[in-house]
């Protein structure tokens, strides 16, 4: 694996027990990605989108094939590891955003530190940096329950990136939003790409997030049909 | 991480409150029927103790096989010089002389005929000597109901319900028909000079109260008495050392072969009062253990509910790479902060109620009328050092208990679905 590149699939298989039949949810995958990128896994349901996120996000293990995650493979992984993995270096972002409802945003955004066992100063100041970043600092006292949609999901971005990650996952982030709150999120996730250098790699069927990627992924029933480069001019602002 | 958890606790209300309710209810009555259980032992020891058998009691190894019968003709011979080698011995105690006697009480008339007449059970101290310490100890000031306490040689203090029964004046004669310690009878005429409310139903009965010299005097027990009490010179019961004393004595003066000799026997094993003791203790053992097992199948069903309920938080934490041991030490924690938080208030209720009915008290006098124990009618509870923290025993462990067996779940969470169900 080249130094520039954070993820490396090799013939990646993942397989799943059907009753008597086994269902090939990943068939034979190599991919790189390096850093910086703003790639996306682009197919239909069932097409093995989720299953490589969570292999790659070390949440599962492939059945064949090497799987190499910053350095370190992920079959190879114990749980306590690959928890130690996540914790430091890779962001999630999920559909339904999954704030915990009971602490306030900042509280919901200084979580990773605390299990990082962040000085409290330094904590304090990566949480405020990150509630700038997505814009909402003023809102940092606020609960879940007290914001709307975009809010919500501009809130996990930023606990995903509060910890600097090499890597940040996103599964349908745009699933729940409507257009406008769409494209603010994606362009706040453009954004901290580019300021950050921190690789997104998104799975997803939105036309919204796909006209944002600068590489395309395309998976149907477990296989890699397409993989291109898009124009980084053809991005919308 | 402890402040952030205790946040989620007291933010949660659907986390902490019914927890909290249960830990509450649990912790408030192990404490109140703990401080309760002390009481009523600690008044039937006190009672036994004031009116029968001291801290220790010393009697002739005769008299303690037969101390039913209240056997005077077995009764400790040179008693005066006993208590004095006792009071040099031992230091720390305070050794009264006492007789206990039974017999007839007969009212006559005017024309000295029977008009009156019943048994009775008497009990005889140094209540005339100076600075006697029995009245205090018989609590006599505060039992007399009418007339006066005794000030003279010839008076006796007689039950009130006794006295009505008999139909009895003060100032009037009554004599005490009894036998002498050789069997002789004896006919002793006393004065009444006032009536007792002793609250002790055995006692209310028929008995009498009348100074040691008296009784000697009557029953022909010049320097005897039927046993001779001791008592820690603080008047607090120490179990151990009143067992260490008894041994202590029985070695210097005991004889197994000789009927008359003395021997001494500490209050827990008179009158039945160690098997109360350990029933007791028994009795708080199981209530604390019943508690401690009722709260742990609540609250490990309150955490099995508890984990479904936060089935979505539980694998964002997972996700963002918390692991398993640590996430399962946060529930840990959370849960001994809402054992403590329960413990506490639990606490707090338990011994302002154990408070109220140490001071109140329940007069159960009308459920002991033939009780033959001597043990005070109104049962109050004790609040004792440990009735501050024996709630916190079932409070935490069960907290911690039923989480650490619901949290086992977290262990056999799949991290490999974390995607698709945090997408629900």
């Amino acid at each position: 694996m080249q130094d520039s590149q954070l993820i490396e699939t090799q013939n990646l298989v993942k397989k799943f027990p059907m009753g008597r039949e086994t269902l090939v949810a990943l068939d034979n995958i190599s991919l790189s990605f390096s850093k910086g990128e703003f790639s996306g896994i682009i197919g239909p349901s069932g097409s093995g989108k989720t299953t490589f996120l969570n292999i790659i996000g070390t949440l599962d293990v492939p059945s064949e094939g090497n799987v190499n995650v910053l350095g370190a493979q992920v079959e190879n992984l114990s749980h306590k590891e690959a928890a130690q993995l996540r914790n430091r270096h890779i962001g999630f972002i999920f559909q339904t955003f999954n704030l915990l409802p009971v602490y306030t945003v900042f509280e919901n955004v200084e979580f990773p530190l605390l299990l990082q066992g962040v000085p409290v100063d330094k904590r304090k100041q990566a949480v405020m940096d990150a509630l700038d970043w997505v814009g909402l600092a003023d809102r940092a006292k606020s609960r879940p329950n007290q914001l709307s949609g975009g809010e919500s999901q501009r809130v996990a971005i930023a606990r995903a990136i509060v910890k600097k990650p090499s890597l940040i996952l996103a599964d349908e982030p745009t699933a729940n939003l409507d257009a406008e709150n769409s494209h603010n999120v994606l362009q706040t996730m453009v954004q901290l790409n580019q300021e950050l250098e921190a690789t997104f790699i998104f799975s997803t069927h939105d036309e919204k997030v796909i006209q944002y990627l600068r590489r395309k992924i395309s998976l149907i029933d477990g296989k890699v049909v397409k993989d291109e480069a898009m124009d980084l001019v053809a991005q919308p602002s | 991480m402890f402040r952030f958890l205790l946040k989620g606790v007291l933010r949660d209300r659907s986390r902490s409150l019914f927890p909290v309710l249960v830990i509450v209810a649990g912790v408030m009555l192990t404490v109140f029927m703990y401080s309760w259980l002390s009481g009523v032992l600690n008044d039937m020891f006190d009672s036994n103790a004031s009116l029968q058998t001291g801290h220790v009691k010393i009697t002739t190894r005769a008299y303690a096989a037969q101390s039913v019968q209240r056997p005077n003709d077995l009764a400790i011979i040179g008693v005066d010089s006993l208590i004095a080698e006792c009071e040099a011995k031992f230091s720390d105690m305070v050794w009264l002389p006492r007789i206990e006697f039974g017999g007839l009480i007969d009212i006559p008339d005017e024309n000295m005929e029977t008009r009156a007449q019943g048994p009775t059970f008497g009990i005889a101290a140094k209540i005339l000597s100076k600075n006697s310490i029995e009245k205090d100890l018989l609590n006599l000031e505060q039992a007399i109901v009418s007339g006066r306490m005794l000030q003279q040689s010839g008076e006796i203090l007689i039950a009130d319900e006794f006295a009505k029964k008999l139909k009895v004046n003060l100032n009037e004669t009554a004599t005490l028909i009894s036998s002498t310690m050789h069997g002789s009878t004896s006919l002793y005429n006393f004065t009444v000079v006032g009536t007792v409310h002793f609250g002790i139903n055995a006692m209310d009965r028929g008995a009498i109260i009348a100074d040691l010299a008296d009784i000697q005097t009557a029953l022909d027990m010049e320097d005897a008495a039927s046993e001779v009490l001791g008592f820690f010179d603080d008047f607090h019961y120490k179990i151990k050392k009143s067992g260490l004393v008894s041994e202590q004595f029985n070695k210097l003066y005991s004889d197994p072969q000789e009927e008359f000799s003395p021997v001494m026997v500490a209050l827990a094993n008179q009158n039945g009062l160690a098997d109360m003791l350990h029933m007791a203790t028994a009795g708080i053992s199981i209530i604390v253990g019943i508690f401690l097992f009722v709260m742990f199948v609540v609250l490990w069903n309150a955490g099995l509910m508890g984990s479904i309920r936060r089935y979505g938080e539980i694998g964002v934490r997972l996700a963002i790479g918390e692991d398993k041991g640590h996430l399962y030490r946060a529930m840990l924690m959370e849960s001994l902060i809402i054992g403590v938080i329960g413990s506490l208030i639990g606490t707090a209720i338990g011994l302002t109620f154990s408070y109220i009915m140490q001071y109140k008290g329940i007069d159960m006098g009308s459920t002991m009328k033939n009780s033959t124990i001597l043990m005070s009618n109104i049962y109050r509870a004790r609040v004792t050092t440990t009735s501050y923290v024996i709630g916190f025993i079932p409070g935490i462990l069960a907290t911690f208990l039923g989480t650490a067996v619901s949290g086992i779940g977290i262990y056999k969470r799949q991290t490999s679905q974390l995607f698709k169900e945090l997408e629900v």
